[in-house]
């Protein structure tokens, strides 16, 4: 008992507890700190469990010392209140203060002061300890461009340049343009983006040498197959889930059994089915490129779970809606695109935002059906002979790089979310 | 609404007649594979991800081997161009599919000639360009110099979806060794993973081995065992139901070889027209008419010797000048102590 | 008549449209089939299959037939699968608790961990563990025990085997436990319903569990054996472990990155089910004298679940299906097996990629079933 009274501060002596607490905790984090950055440990005359421990029980004892209700200090109680309310979170804070501290020299010292990025070949490296760099610098035009000719890439930027300014128009629409927008993101934007695609990329005329679909690659093409999976999806999962509310039993039955089987199989043999099976299921004298087949079966497949997330949305407007256009005489397509779409739309849209998310995430399988976006980039650049053993450092660096990019999407959504809340 | 309906009763009629066209008016021609080649302008080829010597492409798209000089034959004889061939890489498990679904029309992808892949999955091998057999690598410092030392336990990599995984079940079989197989698509993953020491051996084909041996960290830290446990006819494939492409793609090959037997070359084959040999003659498109029976010109022969060579200078230029195996083993005329023997072109 | 065309002809309409989709593809593969000397037909599934496989749960070689080999794969997609599911729980559950953590660190460590390994595409972190991780590992012969008796090297995690003798009896007994433990929850409701009287239901079935199965041990019926890992050499360089079980660097690797990537979705499912439950049903619980820990099972957990449950079972859903990337880095899971070699072998793409479409099909339509009757079942019965 007695043991607890001692560690048990009161308004009285709260100053005295506070100073001898305070060191308490400063020496266990100073110690964690020379063990780790500086290989010291002072305490090794102690037996070894009680050695490694130390740190922890020092510091357990100084955060016991300074608990207290109301101890009329600020930082004091700031503390106290959100890490310090009980011994098994003071525990938990000490554990996440002395693995941030000791995991620090090590990921410091692989990522940035023993690694190196100077140079062009492997010889560069070979010396480091830490990450090599070097790497993904001579094989970052790869990671973009994939195997697209390095004179063209110019191409590319300006196509995905002018298309995200074609992106922008919308912004600007306003009075009697306004009413055009949807009409034009849902019809004349993808157009834009096929011919711009075609023509800048893909290429074979106005003087453009053509540049064919396998040697596309990289980001660039996790870019493509993303945006035309995202245009599209759309209108199709819209469809489907207006036909899953559907009041006529075949439209209704059809849909469902659409968006279940695509929604049950996984995409890996879908993207199969469409790159290597889909041709003998077509007339034995067409031929449709590959890439698109793969795009196709991307939209279908993401389409189902748009449709999901829609009708969601669709079941969460009250009756009285459906009701309230019908009175007032209006069809069923005047009545969905009028007041029903808009309204269910807005409900769902951080739903979408994920699904397209996850369309992003997914566009790295079609490395499997032999596609090389970044990540298939990567395995190829890994198992290159004059480049064996820098796999971690690809990964790295594609995991950073996807990581950017949904997080921002993710954030972009939750904004929406918020936004939309409020107008509601 | 009616109106809609009338477009769509339109629609699927000319979707019938177009089924119909097909089938009907179209099944009278020669080849349709040919013909469909002649109308894109270039063949679709189906060759390996990236196995040195028989089918690698450069850091800049340029494919090069003994598999794809097979590719570039046939479009030197069908289109006159032998750069007029679209690669396509496919891992082992993708390629009889992609050729029977009609992704591609010629697989030049190291594959091997059995009973069951011939007569069984609609595909028909039309020859063998390269006698191989299965063999095992090591690393040197384990000490293993026969495949009599492995013992229980041990780890082999190897391609999904080959023969190798079949031979190796039945040599460890016989041999009571229990053995773990790891198997992966794409033939890189393979070698990446023996050189990390995954795998205790690596299994392939001793081509194959020897080429995936100069992707190795330190390729001269592991041996090739001289053990061979089976028979790899390795050779290209092509679809069955089109006799006469089957005939141009086998006959490309045969005029390759038969081409070395004369002794013609990419640099003489012109000036062999004037031979006094009618075989040469006959060879080089200056005598007969052996083209038509496949409705290709007589000197489809001559643009395939002089845009890719014979089957010597292919081997040189692909397998033993890059060092891969410079014996050329079998793989050597008949007339010079090897087994390739090719019907007559006449 | 008016209205009920309109009903008719665009249903009508649609039908047509999907009929000839699907014929023009049928009559299509069928033309091509015909014309390419392919036949169609389920016949080879009961061929001799004979490849091996790296590992399966059922005893298999290449001598059973290709529906054997269907069936190793289609169990090692399970396996991967509840290993998975069971991590992920853990780890969301732990992750979506920390979320609503009074402590700062704690709060944020786990916002940290749900958004980064959330928005890193799964292939990409399964070919990080793979291919980056795991194969930097050291080899067997270099490699320092973890936890004393288990090794994890570059060939795989290799643990020590458990041999049971009269396995079946110990299964018997935590049956029998397990009956009892019912008929003790049975008998204490009564109590409380109709006394007031509470047991301490919780402790008694726990140990029972631990009683039942410990008297066969005492007794001597049931006998465990651990036979440790023992490193064994296969020639100068290379050894491995022999007598223990060997985990391949497959699986775990798989495992690793399906469970950190599901948890994410778990953790925030679970913490929706927390925040979902008002403070006020807290309080009133409260208020009427229940204990917390009576709060805690009896209040807020009935509720929580009934929120976090739905989603969690589409997380596991998306789970298994995911689980079909294992293709990607050899662990021999259905897609590896079945669409993979099998499909190589037989050369039966159509028959191959129908029936691994079903299967995925058939188990999560099944669990999708299960789930909306469940959702009925305990969907809060309003008035």
């Amino acid at each position: 008992m007695i043991n607890i009274n001692i560690l048990k501060p009161n308004s009285d002596n709260f100053q005295t507890y506070l100073y001898i607490g305070s060191g308490f905790i400063f020496i266990s984090i100073f110690d964690v700190i020379l063990r780790s950055f500086f290989n010291l440990n002072f305490s090794t005359s102690l037996p070894g469990i009680l050695n490694f421990f130390l740190p922890l029980i020092l510091g357990l004892v100084g955060f016991q010392m300074i608990r207290l209700e109301y101890s009329g200090n600020r930082i004091v109680d700031k503390i106290n209140e959100s890490v310090n309310n009980n011994t098994f979170n003071a525990g938990l804070t000490l554990l996440i203060i002395f693995l941030t501290l000791i995991a620090t020299p090590p990921a410091l010292n692989w990522m940035i002061f023993e690694a190196t990025i100077s140079g062009d070949t492997k010889e560069a490296c070979v010396a480091t300890k830490g990450a090599c760099w070097t790497y993904i610098k001579v094989w970052f035009r790869r990671f973009m461009y994939g195997m697209y000719p390095n004179d063209f890439h110019w191409r590319i930027n300006t196509a995905f340049i002018t298309l995200i300014g074609f992106a922008f128009v919308g912004y600007f629409m306003r009075g009697k343009l306004k009413n055009y927008i949807t009409f034009y993101y849902a019809i004349f934007y993808p157009i834009i983006a096929f011919i711009i695609i075609n023509f800048l990329i893909s290429g074979g005329s106005f003087g453009l040498e053509w540049v064919e679909t396998n040697a596309w690659g990289g980001l660039s093409l996790t870019f493509i197959v993303s945006f035309f999976g995202l245009i599209f999806c759309f209108p199709l999962g819209m469809i489907l889930a207006l036909g899953r509310r559907s009041e006529l039993p075949v439209i209704k039955y059809i849909s469902i059994g659409y968006i279940e089987f695509w929604r049950g199989v996984p995409l890996i043999t879908v993207l199969f089915m469409s790159s290597v099976m889909f041709p003998m299921f077509l007339p034995s004298d067409a031929f449709v490129d590959k890439l698109i087949r793969v795009i196709a079966a991307i939209i279908l497949f993401e389409a189902a779970y748009v449709a999901e997330v829609i009708r969601g949305g669709l079941q969460a407007l009250p009756r009285g809606q459906y009701d309230a256009a019908k009175s007032l005489g209006m069809g069923y397509w005047r009545m969905q695109i009028f007041v029903i779409l808009p309204q269910a739309l807005k409900l769902v849209i951080p739903g979408i935002a994920n699904t397209f998310l996850a369309l992003v995430k997914d566009t790295p399988l079609i490395f499997v059906v032999g596609l090389s976006e970044v990540v298939g980039m990567l395995q190829m650049a890994k198992t290159n002979p004059k480049w064996l053993g820098y796999a971690m450092e690809g990964y790295i660096f594609a995991s950073i790089l996807f990581w950017a990019i949904c997080y921002a999407m993710s954030k972009y959504s939750q904004y929406l979310e918020l936004k939309y809340k409020t107008e509601r | 609404m009616l109106r809609t309906f009338k477009n769509l009763m339109y629609l699927l009629t000319s979707i019938a007649l177009l089924v119909s066209f097909e089938t009907g008016a179209f099944a009278a021609k020669k080849s349709k594979t040919l013909k469909k080649t002649q109308k894109m302008g270039f063949v679709r080829c189906g060759v390996s991800q990236g196995l040195p010597g028989f089918s690698n492409a450069d850091a800049s798209g340029n494919w090069s081997g003994v598999d794809v000089d097979l590719c570039r034959a046939v479009a030197a004889a069908t289109l006159g161009d032998s750069g007029k061939v679209k690669f396509f890489p496919l891992s082992a498990k993708e390629r009889f599919t992609a050729l029977t679904s009609g992704e591609i029309d010629v697989l030049s992808r190291n594959t091997t000639w059995t009973l069951s892949r011939d007569a069984d999955i609609g595909l028909t091998f039309v020859g063998v360009n390269f006698y191989d057999g299965q063999g095992f690598m090591v690393r040197k410092s384990s000490g293993i110099t026969s495949t009599s030392q492995f013992k229980s336990g041990i780890s082999a990599c190897t391609n999904i979806g080959t023969t190798t995984e079949l031979n190796m079940r039945d040599f460890f079989n016989s041999k009571g060794i229990k053995y773990e197989p790891v198997a992966f698509e794409k033939a890189d993953e393979v070698v990446a993973a023996y050189d990390a020491g995954r795998c205790d051996t690596y299994t392939t084909d001793k081509s194959g081995l020897a080429a995936q041996r100069t992707k190795l960290s330190k390729p001269n830290d592991h041996i090739v065992l001289p053990e061979t446990i089976s028979k790899e006819p390795l050779g290209p494939v092509v679809r069955q139901g089109d006799a006469v492409w089957e005939d141009i793609v086998r006959w490309s090959l045969n005029v390759m070889i038969e081409a070395e037997e004369y002794g013609i070359t990419s640099a003489n084959a012109d000036s062999m027209k004037s031979s006094e040999n009618p075989a040469i003659k006959r060879l080089v498109g200056a005598e007969g008419e052996l083209g038509a029976a496949f409705g290709l010109d007589n000197d489809w022969s001559l643009r395939i010797i002089k845009q890719v060579g014979n089957y010597g200078e292919s081997y040189k230029r692909n397998i033993a000048d890059t060092g891969i195996l410079p014996d050329r083993g079998p793989n050597q005329l008949w007339t010079k102590g090897g087994i390739l023997y090719v019907p007559p072109a006449r | 008549m008016n209205h009920k065309i309109k009903s008719i002809i665009p249903q009508l309409l649609t039908l047509l449209f999907v009929v000839a989709v699907i014929g023009f593809f049928t009559i299509n593969a069928q033309l091509n089939m015909d014309e390419r000397g392919i036949d169609f037909g389920y016949g080879f599934l009961s061929q001799e299959s004979s490849f091996d496989v790296q590992f399966s749960l059922i005893e298999y070689d290449g001598s059973h037939s290709y529906a054997k080999a269907y069936l190793v794969g289609l169990l090692n997609t399970i396996l991967v699968s509840v290993l998975g599911i069971i991590f992920c729980t853990i780890i969301g559950v732990i992750v979506g608790v920390a979320r609503l953590s009074p402590n700062y660190l704690i709060r944020n460590t786990a916002a940290w961990y749900v958004e980064f390994f959330r928005n890193v595409p799964l292939l990409l972190q399964i070919f990080f563990w793979y291919y980056a991780a795991l194969r930097a590992l050291p080899l067997p012969e270099n490699t320092e025990p973890l936890f004393g008796v288990t090794y994890l090297t570059v060939k795989g995690y290799y643990i020590p085997r458990l041999i049971w003798e009269n396995f079946d009896i110990l299964l018997y007994s935590i049956l029998a436990a397990i009956i009892s433990i019912v008929f003790i929850r049975n008998y204490a409701r009564k109590l409380q319903e109709e006394k007031g009287q509470q047991l301490p239901v919780l402790l008694i079935s726990a140990g029972l569990l631990l009683l039942f199965p410990a008297i066969t041990f005492v007794t001597g019926m049931v006998q465990l054996e651990v036979a440790l890992p023992v490193l064994k050499q296969l020639s100068k360089t290379s050894f491995i472990y022999a007598d223990g079980i060997s985990v391949p660097p497959e699986l775990l690797a798989l495992v690793l990155a399906l469970s950190l990537y599901t948890a994410t979705f778990v953790a925030e499912c679970v913490r929706a089910g927390i925040q979902g439950v008002s403070k006020g049903q807290k309080e009133a619980a409260a208020s009427v004298g229940l204990t917390p820990n009576q709060i805690l099972k009896l209040v807020i957990m009935p509720q929580a679940l009934r929120i976090i449950i739905p989603p969690t079972t589409n997380q596991y859903l998306n789970l298994t299906k995911n689980s079909s990337l294992a293709a990607a880095i050899a662990y021999p899971d259905l897609v590896l097996v079945f669409a993979g070699t099998a499909l190589m072998q037989t050369g039966r793409a159509i028959e191959i990629v129908s029936i691994t479409m079903l299967t995925y099909l058939t188990l999560s339509l099944t669990i999708s079933l299960l789930m909306n009757w469940y959702n009925k079942k305990i969907a809060i019965k309003e008035k």
